[in-house]
């Protein structure tokens, strides 16, 4: 018991100063006027913020949906290459991570433009010019562009611990690549999958970047807003916590959901 | 009974250059209980693996029944596999892991469930079905394994090892049980074992194998008394494996002692091992007997006493089985009756360093 406390204060001194009293101060913000008076105010706010919030959730969802189709076949397939493959792979993965987020996303930019690079090839072949950049489109692009690779590595760091015997069990009964994909991989790589949603989702429905960047000001999304309380021309930090705590708790309630979802198949198998 | 069900022509088998299986001819017996029998490593689950359809042979052919396989997918064979490690599913309860096969073939529930209860009473596991596979013990888990694959109505079962992993008493009880449920369903078994008592016990025909290369085939009795060379004599339980010349038809010298035996057909004067079971060497006061040695330990081993004698200019002391108990440090006679004396072409491997990766 002495023991365990004694390894957790440090843990505990952290908790304190990177999670507590920085939520403390979100909350006190969120809750008090510009003199410092208790309201209810800044949350009601809430109100006209409310179209920002719901293109958030819906451009999350739909990034992290993106993600999901993308990513699953590719963290199947890697799961089972060859040991050497697999490292290739994820070194092929992970390359672009190295790079600067900014970096990575202006250049999306300068791929997306009116006169960008995919348009002038177009343009080559008579076709175009599309209008790419500064849609809606071009954010979620952005979104999946960025963390695919959160959704790749939960789903293959499960995958690759099913063992092999469990595929050649599938076989023996008489299931083909389909019915083991459906009846073995599927339900066993749920957990990493839940995991990969959640990585993909906070990222995306929070940014306010890559919305800048590709949606140019003019696809605003919650994180954009609470970004201008904060830094813009007209601060206000008491409605600008508000939002944020507002978005917090949708988060939590959205994986709460997930987690759910999650230990819901658990005891399902249990209970059948 | 006696159409081949399963035959392997000339199969050969090499990973990384290594020969593994080296034209290896078997045919089993539709109905029967076979036990692949050999060390470790000696390619027993390699030649299972080819019959599931898990490894294709470098060369040579696979029949069920008549029919060349080689090309048949593992999930299209009308054969189910109990593996080593069991390999159940863990996201599935005993009752989902039964009905898997069932399933994908799109059976009705009626007929799942009725199928599920039977293999549950067949491998006496009633009221399993909602347990995860994980709270099961080896044995349980074993016996979920087995219904899983029966499940699928095969007209061959493959295990590998299946009991490798339980103790003695389970094991012994499983034994048991699997010969009766192969005998029960009338399915053809193939089984996988380095376990000679294992083989002894449960086998209509034993395959012998070492090195990728089948040493004998026949019923136990038969390898047990009549073993074809030094390897299957000394791997099928202890035994006395010394150096003899054959003078002549039934005239056998060994330990400088001429005897009387039964095998004919060897050169004059050739080289042979000379095999003698531990059970088979009478004790005779020392005047009795040229063949004398010095008693250097007993044990008793239950039924028997288990005795080793120091035969003066032999490299390894004799092992001797009887009921009745010698002094330490006596010197006796033995004598062994013609018909125990097995003569055999030497063997050019080395049984020793070959037995001890079992
Ligand atoms: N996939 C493989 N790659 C390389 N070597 C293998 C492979 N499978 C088996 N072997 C080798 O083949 C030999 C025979 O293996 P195996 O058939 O498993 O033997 P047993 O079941 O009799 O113990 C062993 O030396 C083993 O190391
Ligand atoms: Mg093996």
């Amino acid at each position: 018991m002495k023991k365990d406390s004694l390894i957790a204060s440090p843990f505990m001194l952290w908790v304190l100063i990177f999670t507590i009293i920085p939520l403390g101060m979100v909350c006190w913000y969120a809750f008090t006027d510009a003199s410092g008076a208790f309201t209810l105010a800044n949350i009601e706010t809430i109100g006209t913020y409310w179209v920002y919030l719901k293109d958030s959730l819906v451009m999350g969802a739909v990034a992290t949906l993106l993600c999901l189709v993308l990513g699953y076949p590719v963290a199947y397939i890697m799961s089972r290459a060859s040991w050497g493959a697999q490292q290739t792979m994820m070194m092929l993965l992970m390359l672009p991570q190295w790079m600067n987020f900014l970096l990575r996303t202006y250049s999306w930019m300068t791929i997306l433009e009116n006169n960008g690079l995919i348009n002038t090839l177009l343009g080559k072949i008579g076709l175009g010019p599309f209008h790419m950049i500064n849609t809606k489109g071009a954010i979620i692009l952005g979104m999946v562009y960025n963390f695919l690779p959160y959704m790749i590595l939960p789903i293959y760091s499960v995958m690759e611990k099913i063992h092999e015997s469990l595929f050649e069990a599938a076989r023996d009964l008489g299931a083909n690549r389909f019915n083991t994909l459906l009846r073995v991989v599927m339900p066993l790589s749920l957990p990493g999958v839940i995991t990969g949603i959640t990585m993909v989702f906070v990222p995306s429905v929070s940014t306010f970047v890559i919305s800048q960047m590709l949606g140019g000001g003019r696809n605003m999304l919650i994180g954009d807003v609470i970004e201008r309380l904060f830094v813009g021309a007209a601060p206000n930090y008491n409605v600008g916590a508000a939002l944020s705590l507002v978005l917090m708790v949708l988060i939590l309630i959205s994986m709460a959901i997930m987690k759910k979802f999650d230990d819901g198949e658990e005891t399902g198998g249990l209970m059948m | 009974m006696s159409e081949n069900i399963i035959s392997l022509k000339n199969i050969s088998v090499s990973f990384d250059g290594e020969v593994i299986l080296d034209k290896l001819n078997l045919d089993i017996k539709d109905g029967a209980f076979v036990t692949l029998l050999g060390p470790s490593g000696c390619g027993k689950t390699t030649t299972l693996r080819i019959i599931g359809g898990f490894q294709e042979p470098d060369s040579g052919d696979v029949f069920f029944g008549s029919e060349r396989i080689n090309d048949l997918p593992a999930h299209k064979r009308k054969l189910n596999t109990v593996f080593q490690r069991y390999a159940l599913f863990p996201h599935l309860n005993v009752y989902e892991n039964i009905a898997f096969g069932m399933r994908i073939q799109k059976k009705s529930e009626s007929e799942i469930r009725a199928k599920v209860d039977e293999m549950l009473k067949l491998v006496s596991l009633e009221g399993f079905e909602k347990r995860r596979t994980s709270t099961l013990s080896g044995g349980q888990q074993q016996r979920v394994a087995i219904a899983r694959a029966l499940a699928n109505d095969p007209r061959v079962l493959l295990l590998d090892e299946p009991l490798g992993a339980l103790d003695l008493k389970l094991r012994q009880e499983m034994q048991v049980e699997l010969k009766r449920i192969q005998s029960r369903l009338g399915i053809t078994f193939v089984y996988v074992t380095h376990d000679q008592e294992e083989a002894l016990s449960m086998s209509d025909t034993i395959v012998v194998m070492n090195h990728g290369v089948i040493q004998q085939i026949g019923s136990p009795i038969d390898i047990y008394n009549e073993p074809e060379n030094g390897f299957v004599a000394d791997f099928i339980g202890e035994s006395n494996i010394v150096d003899g010349i054959m003078h002549a038809d039934c005239d056998v010298e060994f330990c400088n002692t001429r005897f009387e035996c039964v095998d004919t057909g060897f050169a004059k004067d050739e080289e042979v091992d000379v095999v003698i079971r531990p059970e088979d060497i009478v004790v005779v006061p020392k005047e009795e007997s040229g063949l004398r040695g010095t008693v250097t330990s007993v044990t008793f081993k239950g039924v028997h006493y288990e005795m080793y004698v120091d035969v003066p200019g032999e490299e390894e002391e004799w092992i001797i089985q009887s009921t009745v108990a010698q002094e330490e440090g006596k010197e006796i006679g033995m004598t062994v009756d013609p018909e125990n004396i097995h003569i055999m072409k030497k063997y050019t491997g080395d049984y020793a360093s070959d037995i001890e990766f079992a």
